[in-house]
């Protein structure tokens, strides 16, 4: 019997990682990008490998998600991570008087947390706010945004997977009968148009996620959230540092190379395609950030950048579930052949990819386990050393 | 309060498959002091859907967005407009030369990426193992177990610009030669024979352009000295060894 064939459309955190899992279960894969290899959201992502500290109080579920995911990666994908660790600091007595629910949650999520005295917060990081009460160290890390998604894409390659990037996905194929049979695809290289088949669509489009869906006149709540981020130029720490309180903007400074990043805030738009970097949000980071880092009000800025975080459901901005979601359009709209994957975060990429594979297999009638938390992947660089597809 | 928008003509390299390259003019209006790459970024957002450019942190960490602008090479994320052209000019965004061009400005990294792994180019390094700018005051007995990234990104800024690049394109160019410093013949003695030849550490005639271009304090024409030492000092060594 020949392999089933799956398309995925998008090749950010979400893509990739559904390549890989879906490859390694015998799918024939192709990844269809219109850009490279994280075009999207990803690509821009803060970095913060989540403990689920930052989310241990009010929602659980994805808190859990994190713990377990950060440890898996940090397994099998080393090389992209830096496991320094990160504190959480208090300023004033609103953030002590979070302490008492922060370690209980912690706890209930096993997220596993160290209470330490202020001088020695000061000690392992110098640069941060001298007026610290108290801090907690927990398994924080930050990640190669790019390198992470390229270690996913390129071990996937190794497996058969093929990506065809620079190639726009136009709109659905559906039978006529109500089920989506492949893809019309624009090859913006060559601006050749071709058509391919598969037996299974995986849209992992993230913020995009309701354009596709909308060719064959259905939707998926998906909530495009964009965030702003400023990155300076000195690594004043080592570690992750998160303001001890409930999740606001501007409350994580993380290091990545020799900067620091402040992120983020949270907001509406109405086109996807450029979100503007509003300068009050960047002078927001600043403030915020030199609260945590008092340094960070002198530094030299060396990027203002944002990017769109795809949330499902209702609710309005922080309030929003950060959990991921995967629809079969068979139970939800009676399109057989599609399924969207979207919502969650770069830390939970592996399992938001199982469980969309899981999907896949259960609909196709496969029988194949997920195998990807113990495989490690290969060199992220393995991705460019092999040719991507192009139309013959 | 925001400064006054600038009106500038962005000049961009073309090129499809099968076609010849040339340019075509984009006017827009722009904030000088947003990035370069955000004005590439709204050619595509809103003039030219098919446009193709490589990018993905936006903020210098990845490498993607390496291009030539106004003939120098620039990580794109992190060149304000301001520092490179002025109200009502021209804009001149090229791909990366010494690369095979993909399509328009995107180039292809296949060769280098190859060579970075074939000298074992860390991406993460051990704080203990890495020179950092401004380390915090103290370091515990335990620090061995903080890790960073190292700093080269991978962009090839310093590939497109070196002279010697432009003469073959089998010479390993400055980030693998950098890369190659950075594991250490001490580390790594089999790369000795990689990198002391005619297209290894002597082809460079020493321009410096890698380390003027290079945006992440790497400073290739550094390393590549240091590395001759280091082959130098190895030959002679086993000149002596001898019996
Ligand atoms: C400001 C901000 C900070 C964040 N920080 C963190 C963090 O620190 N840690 C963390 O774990 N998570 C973080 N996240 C969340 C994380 O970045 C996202 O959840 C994740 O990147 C989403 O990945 P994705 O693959 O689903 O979407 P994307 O990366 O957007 O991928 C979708 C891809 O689909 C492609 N595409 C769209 N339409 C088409 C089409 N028609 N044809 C072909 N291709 C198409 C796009 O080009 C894109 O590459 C952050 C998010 C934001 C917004
Ligand atoms: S050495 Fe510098 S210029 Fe060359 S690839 Fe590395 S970061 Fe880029």
């Amino acid at each position: 019997m020949s392999k089933p064939h799956a398309i995925i459309i998008g090749a950010g955190f979400t893509g990739t990682a559904t390549a890989h899992d879906l490859a390694l279960r015998g799918f024939d894969v192709t990844v269809i990008e219109r850009g490279d290899i994280c075009h999207g959201t990803s690509g821009r992502t803060h970095g913060l490998l989540h403990s689920g500290g930052r989310y241990a109080v009010k929602d659980q579920e994805s808190a859990i998600e994190c713990i377990t995911e950060n440890t898996i990666l940090r397994r099998i994908v080393p090389q992209v991570i830096e496991p320094n660790g990160g504190l959480f600091i208090a300023l004033d007595e609103s953030d002590l008087a979070y302490a008492e629910q922060f370690i209980e949650s912690c706890e209930e999520c096993h997220i596993p947390l160290e209470e330490i005295k202020p001088q020695e917060a000061l000690r392992r990081e110098p640069h941060i706010n001298p007026r610290v009460l108290t801090a907690f160290m927990i398994p924080d890390g930050t990640f190669d945004p790019l390198r992470l998604a390229l270690a996913f894409a390129g071990t996937a390659k190794r497996n058969g997977a093929k990506f065809r990037t620079y190639t726009e996905v136009k709109k659905l194929i559906t039978d006529g009968k109500g089920n989506i049979t492949g893809v019309n695809l624009l090859d913006l290289k060559s601006g050749k148009s071709a058509e391919l088949y598969a037996d299974i669509v995986v849209n992992a489009t993230g913020a995009w996620a309701g354009e596709i869906v909308e060719t064959v006149g259905v939707n998926v709540p998906v909530k495009p959230t964009p965030g702003v981020m400023v990155a300076f130029e000195q690594r004043f720490v080592q570690r992750t540092v998160n303001r001890l309180n409930k999740p606001g903007d501007g409350d994580i400074v993380l290091p990545q190379r020799r900067m620091v990043v402040v992120g983020t805030t949270s907001f509406e738009v109405d086109s996807l395609d450029y979100v503007p970097v509003l300068e009050d949000h960047v002078k927001l980071m600043i403030e915020r950030g030199a609260q945590l880092i008092p340094a960070i009000a002198g530094a030299k800025i060396r990027g203002k950048y944002m990017a769109t975080r795809p949330l499902i459901g209702g609710g309005e901005g922080r309030s929003v579930a950060r959990t991921f979601k995967c629809y079969d359009h068979k139970e939800m709209h009676n399109l057989d052949g599609l399924v969207t994957i979207t919502g969650g975060k770069a830390t939970t990429l592996r399992a938001m990819a199982e469980k969309t594979a899981d999907v896949v297999c259960t609909k196709l009638g496969i029988n194949a386990p997920c195998v990807t938390a113990e495989t490690p992947l290969l060199s992220y660089r393995q991705y460019y050393l092999q040719p991507n597809e192009d139309f013959s | 309060m925001s400064p006054a928008k600038w009106n500038i003509i962005l000049k961009i390299h073309r090129q499809k498959q099968g076609e010849a390259p040339h340019f075509e003019e984009f006017p827009m209006q722009v904030d000088p002091d947003e990035y370069v790459l955000d004005a590439v970024e709204r050619v595509w957002a809103f003039m030219d859907r098919s446009l193709c450019f490589r990018h993905a942190c936006h903020h210098s960490t990845c490498g993607a967005c390496g291009m030539r602008v106004n003939d120098v090479e620039k990580l794109t994320c992190i060149t304000p407009i301001r520092e490179v052209t002025r109200d009502g000019a021209t804009l001149k965004v090229e791909p990366l030369r010494n690369f095979p061009v993909v399509s328009d400005l995107a180039v292809d990294m296949g060769t280098f990426y190859s060579r970075m792994e074939t000298v074992g180019a860390r991406a993460v390094l051990p704080v203990s193992e890495a020179e950092i700018e401004n380390p915090p005051t103290t370091w515990d007995a335990d620090e061995s177990q903080y890790i960073r990234l190292a700093d080269c990104i991978e962009c090839g800024l310093c590939i497109s610009a070196c002279p010697a690049a432009a003469t073959s394109t089998e010479y390993l160019g400055p980030a693998v030669l950098a890369g190659a410093q950075d594991q250490g013949l001490k580390r790594n003695l089999k790369l000795l024979e990689l990198v002391d030849s005619e297209d290894g550490l002597w082809r460079c005639h020493s321009a410096f352009e890698c380390t003027a271009v290079c945006p992440s304090f790497v400073d290739p024409a550094r390393r590549i000295m240091d590395l001759r030492m280091q082959v130098i000092e190895e030959r002679f060594k086993r000149l002596f060894r001898k019996p």
